[in-house]
């Protein structure tokens, strides 16, 4: 297999917990705890999870908009996680984000033709006529007109605003860019229309996609692998044909049952697991979803899990999967 | 046939605002029956929540008014009714859940004394310890776990999920006959989602409740609910039981919304996509409100709004393409 263009190796971010009269630390919330994954060129990752789990934390770690607590963020050679200031603002020519509130992530006091211009601006690419060039060129690619350059974010509609933020994305010619939540705040059938795009331009232009969310339909349409997180650790990774036909993580499973189908026929097999999502400040020991497994065993609560390859492609982190316990379970029936 | 708890017949609901009047909700009409859930469906700005706040009388007003049409309850016009009256009815006979569970708790008072309010307003000749009893009673019945020490708790300590179990709780606190369910899963994750939907199903079978469960998301539907409105642009644009909805959508936007959908058990090459966007409410006011998106519109969808075909008994689509299809079968059928 040919070199990742995106590794992550041991990622970390705790953000400390700050109490007292003269503040000091009294904990640590594991917003991200060790994780570690591989993007390869013109595929897209899609990274799943429900609040909390630390999916936006690692998006935004990729990028250094936060500081990673510990971990190795290698992209095409560069090692992000130690660059200087400088020297990022290269790499992040070359990394770009797409936030999930378009609303809030364009200046409202900025026509559209300017918000795009802005990152030309910033990495010193091309003349005033280049750069507006593009700024046109980049607008009827997202299925927008020129005169809508002169308009501002209020102007638009959600689709809308999503389309410029894409398009801003796209403005330096990117390889890799980071969608979190890109269509959350979007109506269904806008959002259809804001996901087809998003998969005529990586065709187009060869995008490198990691593409975090929480709907599990929107995900499994648009990604290639899937990632699974839950409270700070991916729990599985794997191909999403793989992943969502024989989901291998009790939490996957659980995660998967538990969607609404849109189908009435549609009758469901697994049972709701119960409880709710501990807080990260204290997450459980162990395996963090001991607490609402419903294969729990001794182990669990005691030994984190390693995360293994079962399978080609295929990685989880639980017990139910090593070799000791496997055999446990065998003389055990 | 089941007896009709609620009907509302061509409501019109309009926000006088600076930039002139917006009609929000333009001629709804429709009847929730006892002991079912009703579904109502429909995308941003369609006139699905303006329409339950006018039931529950509560549009601001101003800028919001109902410029027309009855809301019936036990033979009685809600349209009519003052604040007064209104508050008689609230919660006892018919009772809201609301999307954000956090903002519609009062974060100064313990959960105990938010769930008793309700029960002390309406049962004045309760004493204190009957009221605390039927207050704990609800609790366990919406399955929060340790009820007596949640009692005395304040709604920051409790989760996203616990507390959309109170606010149910609280809904059903005076056995309404009607509970209106405004998003009510929309802010939780999908694990917790799945858990109130099946507590929410739960209570309507145990208590005969009725439901309107309005939502954007036709997987809740699909799972839900018996029955069925899609809204688009402050009307009704389809309407009937769930499996003819999805299984013989008849209305263009109905199709477009079910195919829009990205299905978790398999994938598609490509999604469908209705073209445009969402219109604000108010400003299609001529012909067909979906005419301007619709792959399927002609001259006289933009000049003239059709009205409700009815397709079956319990299904109707508002679309001149299904006049044409009853016309069709009647001359079959005829002939």
């Amino acid at each position: 297999m040919n070199e990742p263009l995106l590794k992550v190796e041991g990622l970390k971010k705790y953000f400390p917990v700050q109490a007292g009269v003269i503040t000091h630390t009294v904990g640590h919330v594991k917003a991200v705890d060790d994780v570690s994954f591989e993007v390869y060129e013109g595929e897209t990752l899609g990274i799943v999870g429900e609040s909390g789990c630390g999916k936006s934390t690692t998006g935004r770690m990729l990028m250094r908009l936060l500081e990673p607590t510990e971990g190795n963020i290698t992209f095409s050679g560069h090692k992000i996680s130690e660059l200087s200031n400088k020297e990022l603002r290269a790499v992040r020519r070359d990394i770009q984000m797409v936030f999930q509130d378009p609303y809030a992530s364009l200046n409202p006091r900025h026509t559209i033709g300017k918000i795009l211009e802005e990152p030309l601006i910033v990495h010193g690419i091309g003349n005033a006529k280049e750069r507006k060039e593009r700024v046109m060129s980049l607008l009827n690619i997202v299925g927008l007109s020129d005169f809508h350059a002169k308009r501002y974010p209020h102007q638009f509609s959600g689709g809308q605003r999503q389309r410029v933020g894409i398009a801003r994305a796209l403005m330096t010619n990117p390889k890799l860019v980071i969608a979190d939540e890109p269509v959350s705040a979007l109506d269904v059938s806008v959002q259809a229309q804001v996901l087809n795009l998003m998969q005529d331009l990586q065709r187009e232009f060869k995008l490198t996609y990691i593409f975090i969310a929480h709907d599990l339909g929107v995900v499994r349409h648009i990604s290639n692998r899937v990632g699974v997180m839950y409270l700070g650790h991916i729990v599985e990774l794997a191909d999403s044909e793989s992943l969502y036909e024989e989901p291998l993580h009790p939490y996957t499973q659980a995660l998967l049952s538990a969607v609404p189908i849109p189908d009435p026929d549609f009758k469901r097999e697994a049972e709701l697991i119960k409880g709710d999502i501990p807080s990260p400040s204290n997450p459980p020991s162990g395996c963090t979803f001991h607490t609402r497994c419903p294969h729990k065993m001794a182990v669990c609560s005691q030994q984190v899990p390693v995360f293994n390859e079962i399978k080609p492609g295929h990685s989880v982190a639980c017990h139910l999967y090593d070799e000791a316990h496997r055999n446990d379970i065998k003389q055990s029936n | 046939m089941k007896r009709e708890l609620l009907r509302v017949s061509e409501l019109e609901t309009t926000f006088f605002t600076d930039d002139g009047p917006v009609q929000a909700v333009d001629g709804v009409s429709f009847s929730l029956y006892e002991g079912e859930i009703l579904g109502v469906v429909g995308e941003s700005g369609c006139g699905k929540s303006v329409t339950s706040l006018s039931i529950m009388g509560l549009i601001p007003s101003p800028p919001g008014k109902i410029t027309g049409g009855e809301i019936v309850y036990k033979d009685q016009d809600l349209t009519t009714f003052s604040q007064k009256e209104f508050r008689k009815i609230r919660g006892k006979d018919i009772a809201m859940i609301f999307q954000e569970p956090m903002t519609s708790l009062n974060p100064l008072f313990t959960i105990g004394s938010q769930l008793t309010e309700a029960i002390s307003i309406h049962n004045k000749e309760w004493s204190k310890k009957q009221i605390r009893a039927r207050a704990i009673e609800m609790m366990k019945l919406v399955g929060l776990p340790r009820a007596e020490e949640l009692f005395k708790d304040y709604p920051h300590q409790l989760s996203g999920g616990m507390r959309q179990r109170v606010m149910i709780a609280m809904a059903l606190v005076c056995d309404p006959a009607i509970l209106i369910a405004d998003e009510p899963t929309t802010a939780l994750d999908v694990t917790i989602q799945a858990q109130i939907l099946a507590l929410m199903k739960d209570l309507n079978r145990r208590l005969n409740t009725a439901v309107m469960m309005i939502t954007h998301d036709l997987g809740v539907v699909a799972e839900t609910c018996e029955r069925v409105v899609v809204m688009y642009g402050g009307k009704i644009v389809e309407e009937g039981l769930v499996d003819e909805i999805f299984k013989n959508p008849q209305h263009p936007y109905t199709k477009g919304l079910i195919q829009s959908i990205p299905d978790m058990r398999y994938k598609k090459q490509r999604l469908y996509a209705i073209p445009g966007n969402v219109p604000k409410p108010g400003s299609v006011t001529q012909g067909c409100r979906f005419a301007e998106r619709c792959e399927f519109a002609f001259e006289r969808c933009r000049l003239e709004e059709p009205m409700l075909y009815v397709v079956s008994p319990e299904h109707k689509s508002r679309c001149f393409l299904t006049e044409e299809v009853v016309a069709d079968e009647r001359a079959v059928i005829e002939s």
